[in-house]
């Protein structure tokens, strides 16, 4: 499968998006520059994480414009899997290929920790392999990462089966204590109503390696290869 | 020939009137304004080394890997495989004291810049900071928004923070220690250097616009009492702008044609030009109108002295210039071309028409006068270091487990997790050792079995109470920690923050620990590669505590083969090395009887480098996994440290201890020791630890055994780890 990882002035997770595909998924990976206009002919999309514009106005609020962001809602529109990693999703929540918003963590303060979460749904390419109930272990890093919905939207994810992933103890239990963000409901990562577009806060590129913390992220990005294009157009 | 000027001018650009009579000598004539405000930045202790130049001669600089020394923006180091680590730290003190947020953040930016300069990918960030007690909120907000400034700015670039070390102490009231580390790796053909060459070369400023912000800011760091000076001076970061030159300036080093690149760090412009020409021995000539601004109406003693971030200088051929326009204009980055490569040997700057300076190069360099001054020992710190502490009372068996609590929550040994969470240290997704799991952080190299293991440090009340001794010891227990984790030392960087030079007793503890770092740094092997100076740490009329922060790079060949700190349960604790602990200058000593005192622990430098050549080589050969260096709080607070890593308890027998420590509880446990390393291994493999220290000639001692959930300590009764943790986990709180 090729995939595509595209790029904005200040993204800064686009090597590990680049790498993980590329030595742990050892898939074919192409970078898009944000000026493009085109994804070529890239069968599913990465949007990494970083700071992009700065986060100046509000995170991934500027990014949303950038001449790319046409092409990608085109690939959305077609039912092509899309993966936006924390300020990757914030843009994709900015842009309204995805519901819901993120806010400063509860805590008010940037965290860096691995936390767990448990998979939810397997209706995406992203965890069409993975059984719904199981826990992966992934590192977070983020400043804004609290995932917000009014509760008619949250009660809609949930009749929608749009909740893809929420943040857990090893076990796979909820409690406050292993929320990092203060997100709604735990919620970790969502998708749209398709179910091809995706967005989480932690961030599996850069668990491809037990070397450096493990390796489970693999398996959310090594899922949409094995489910292919199939599980979202079937 | 005399020429008179007002005081309130020289102060304006902290020169003497010596000094300045100097320049008109040199020059023959009265400088301009223009000329005496670079003098002045040139001829600070920031850029001109003038009362550190002669002792900074004493380090060992060479060796078989190093291929660049100081003198550059960076060292470089050779790792094989045609790769070289790339490294320095530098402080930012003065900027930090002032407004703590911006100054630790541009702090970071400075270093950041330094590695890619040079051509070099950064992949790792620490910081080493020293702060007033947090039961002050002036210290609480200062170290908060420290804290946070460091964390803003390396996350947003997205190099990960993954090491580093945190102390307090009253001296560091109203002067904080703010450095900045930052490692990066390059192949040997692409190291870039700051030498300009090539008459008729376009010199080109990149990156952000040039404000006003920041003017005076190398003069700035080189007088006392930052808090009352001026604010202006503190610059301000973009983060989102460093990220763009960063990545533009990598791919700018790929043109061929671009013959030199040098950052825009203390006194801006002025110095970037001046290293520049001075290095690469010709003169250059600039035109500060082609300067993009952020302000209309500045002056070009403003341009000149302007420290606004985000900028970078390159030297580049006529021919290349569309090429490197390209790759700016892509990043949306100016790139203007202010001046040329001359060969009369001048820095000229020029406002349109009109020369506003004129002079050579050298001048600013060759000829910044050099101090020599005379060292003076405080007869208070001397006495403080003779008293004999044999008369204190001893612990009793029933307070030992109470102090070690106590010690446990001591805000220098308490667990960092508060700060070290807020900086992110797994992206690049080469962190081998989350911060807190190794003595040295453990950075993999892509594409090799290789990885880096990366340490900052100095006990300031060693070098307080002996700056000979307290200096070898910062860079002895920095390699040891390196050790620790497997790595062999390669070599280091330091940043020597210090008080006033002027002052007999300030001089004096600067020159006596730049010869003991010295003499450790030639003992362990590990050359000094590059560094920075921070003097006139002053605040009131009280100095800092002496702190020559250590940056210290080892090597780690197979990166399967490494150790951190939390042993498995079954594993045999065992003490190599050093059983005589001394009180002098410790922790306990301080916490429990309120004294500095006391003489820190001696030091065999051959003994330091034997006992950490044996845990390395028992690392290497899969013999050990878990080694830990036992610093302030002793042994004691070591092994709970270890304890609380792998969340298990152990047995644990000193008795065997208290004849080397004069039969005393308190030495035994909390006294603090050099060369020596608690290591666990599995019982099968007792026996060959045992004999390899042996035949080593070093002491191995069994301690105890790993597992179940306190611990029980022979001489003392038993803690739970279960509190021994909750204790070391709440000593820290960061202020917002």
């Amino acid at each position: 499968m090729r995939f595509g990882v595209v790029i904005f002035p200040g993204s800064n997770g686009d090597h590990d998006a680049l790498k993980s595909i590329e030595h742990g998924l050892h898939e074919e990976v192409v970078p898009i520059w944000h000026k493009d206009t085109s994804i070529g002919d890239c069968e599913a999309l990465l949007i990494p994480g970083g700071f992009t514009y700065g986060d100046y106005l509000r995170a991934g609020a500027i990014a949303r414009f950038s001449p790319i962001m046409a092409a990608v809602e085109e690939f959305a529109d077609a039912g092509g899997p899309i993966l936006g990693i924390c300020n990757g999703f914030q843009i994709l929540t900015e842009a309204g290929l995805l519901p819901g918003a993120l806010l400063p963590n509860s805590e008010l303060t940037f965290r860096c920790d691995w936390i767990n979460v448990r998979v939810e749904s397997d209706r995406t390419p992203f965890t069409a392999t993975l059984d719904p109930g199981s826990v992966l272990r992934l590192p977070i890093a983020h400043g804004q990462g609290r995932y917000v919905v009014t509760p008619q939207q949250l009660a809609e994810l949930e009749a929608n089966d749009q909740i893809i992933f929420r943040y857990t103890d090893s076990q796979g239990q909820e409690h406050d204590d292993f929320n990092p963000n203060g997100s709604t409901a735990h919620i970790a990562g969502v998708s749209n109503l398709r179910g091809n577009v995706v967005g989480l806060m932690p961030h599996p590129e850069r668990a491809y390696d037990a070397l450096i913390g493990g390796d489970e992220g693999l398996r959310i990005l090594g899922s949409v290869v094995r489910a292919g294009l199939a599980a979202v157009r079937a | 020939m005399t020429v008179t000027i007002t005081p309130e001018a020289l102060r304006e650009v902290a020169l003497t009137q010596p000094e300045y009579d100097q320049i008109v000598e040199l020059l023959g004539r009265a400088p301009s304004p223009v000329e005496l405000g670079m003098f002045g930045a040139m001829w600070s202790e920031h850029c001109g080394y003038k009362n550190s130049r002669p002792l900074l001669k004493h380090f060992p600089t060479t060796g078989a890997r190093v291929l660049q020394g100081p003198g550059e923006n960076a060292g470089a180091v050779d790792i094989g495989d045609g790769l070289a680590v790339v490294f320095k730290i530098e402080s930012h003190n003065h900027p930090s004291a002032v407004e703590p947020y911006e100054g630790a953040a541009t702090g970071v930016g400075g270093i950041v810049r330094d590695i890619f300069t040079m051509g070099a990918r950064p992949i790792a960030l620490l910081n080493s900071l020293r702060f007033g007690p947090l039961d002050r909120p002036r210290n609480q907000y200062l170290f908060g928004g420290v804290v946070g400034g460091i964390g803003g700015y390396g996350n947003c670039l997205g190099i990960p923070t993954v090491g580093g070390d945190i102390y307090f102490d009253e001296k560091y009231n109203g002067n904080p220690l703010v450095n900045a580390m930052c490692v990066g790796i390059v192949e040997h053909d692409k190291i870039m250097r700051a030498k300009a060459s090539g008459v008729g070369n376009l010199v080109v400023l990149v990156g952000a616009d040039t404000g006003r912000d920041g003017i005076h800011g190398a003069t700035f760091a080189s007088v006392e009492n930052p808090e009352e000076s001026h604010r202006g001076v503190v610059q301000v970061g973009n983060p989102f702008l460093e990220k763009l030159l960063l990545e533009a300036c990598l791919e700018a080093l790929e043109v061929e044609g671009v013959v030199a690149m040098q950052d825009l760090g203390a006194a801006g412009l002025t110095s970037s030009i001046v290293e520049c020409a001075s290095s690469g021995g010709v003169g250059i000539e600039i035109d500060v109108q082609h300067v993009s601004r952020r302000e209309r109406g500045m002056s070009a003693y403003e341009v000149m002295l302007s420290e606004s971030q985000e900028r970078m200088l390159i030297v580049v051929t006529e021919d290349a210039l569309p090429q490197l326009r390209a790759i700016f204009d892509r990043w949306d980055l100016h790139s203007d071309v202010i001046g040329t490569v001359t060969d009369d040997g001048h820095v000229r700057i020029l406002d349109g028409e009109t020369v506003e300076a004129d002079v050579p190069a050298s001048f600013y360099t060759d000829e910044c006068p050099v101090y020599v001054r005379q060292g003076v020992e405080s007869p208070a710190i001397v006495a403080a270091r003779e008293r004999d502490l044999s008369d204190l009372a001893d612990v009793t068996p029933a307070e030992v487990i109470p102090t070690l609590l106590q010690l446990l929550a001591s805000p220098n040994i308490c667990s960092r997790e508060p700060v070290v969470r807020t900086y992110d240290h797994t992206i690049m997704s080469n962190t081998v050792t989350a911060p807190l799991e190794a003595d040295a952080a453990v950075v993999r190299i892509k594409g090799t079995d290789k990885a880096l293991a990366l340490k900052t440090d100095c006990n300031p009340r060693y070098v307080y109470l002996d700056p000979f001794l307290g200096g070898q010891h910062a860079v002895a227990e920095a390699a040891r920690n390196v050790s620790c984790t497997g790595a062999e030392p390669l070599a280091l960087t330091n940043c020597l923050n210090f008080g006033s030079p002027e002052k007999p007793e300030g001089y004096f503890q600067l020159q006596q620990a730049v010869l003991g770092m010295a003499k450790a740094a030639e003992a362990l092997g590990t050359p000094v590669v590059s560094g920075n100076v921070s003097l006139y740490n002053e605040s009131g009329d009280e100095a800092i505590l002496p702190t020559p922060t250590v940056g210290m790079v080892g090597l780690l060949e197979n990166v399967a083969r490494r150790a951190r700190i939390a042993p498995i349960d079954g594993d045999v604790l065992i003490l190599i090395g050093q059983q005589t602990a001394t009180l002098g200058a410790s922790e306990y000593l301080a916490i429990r009887h309120g004294l500095v005192a006391g003489s820190p622990p001696e030091l065999d430098l051959a003994v330091e480098h034997n006992v950490q050549l044996l845990v390395r080589s028992m690392i290497a050969d899969g013999i050990v996994r878990t080694a830990h260096d036992t610093s302030e709080g002793g042994l004691l607070v070591a092994l709970a440290e270890m304890l609380i890593a792998a969340d298990t308890g152990a047995t644990i027998a000193l008795q065997p201890l208290l004849d080397a420590n004069a039969e005393r509880l308190d030495r035994t446990c909390f006294g603090e020791a050099a060369s020596r390393i608690t290591v666990a291994v599995p019982s099968g493999r007792v026996e060959e630890v045992l004999k390899r220290a042996f035949d080593s000639e070093l002491n191995a001692l069994r301690l105890g055994t790993v597992g179940g959930d306190g611990m029980r300590i022979d001489i003392a009764g038993t803690a739970a780890v279960a509190e021994l943790r909750e204790t070391w986990e709440s000593g820290l709180k960061v202020g917002r």
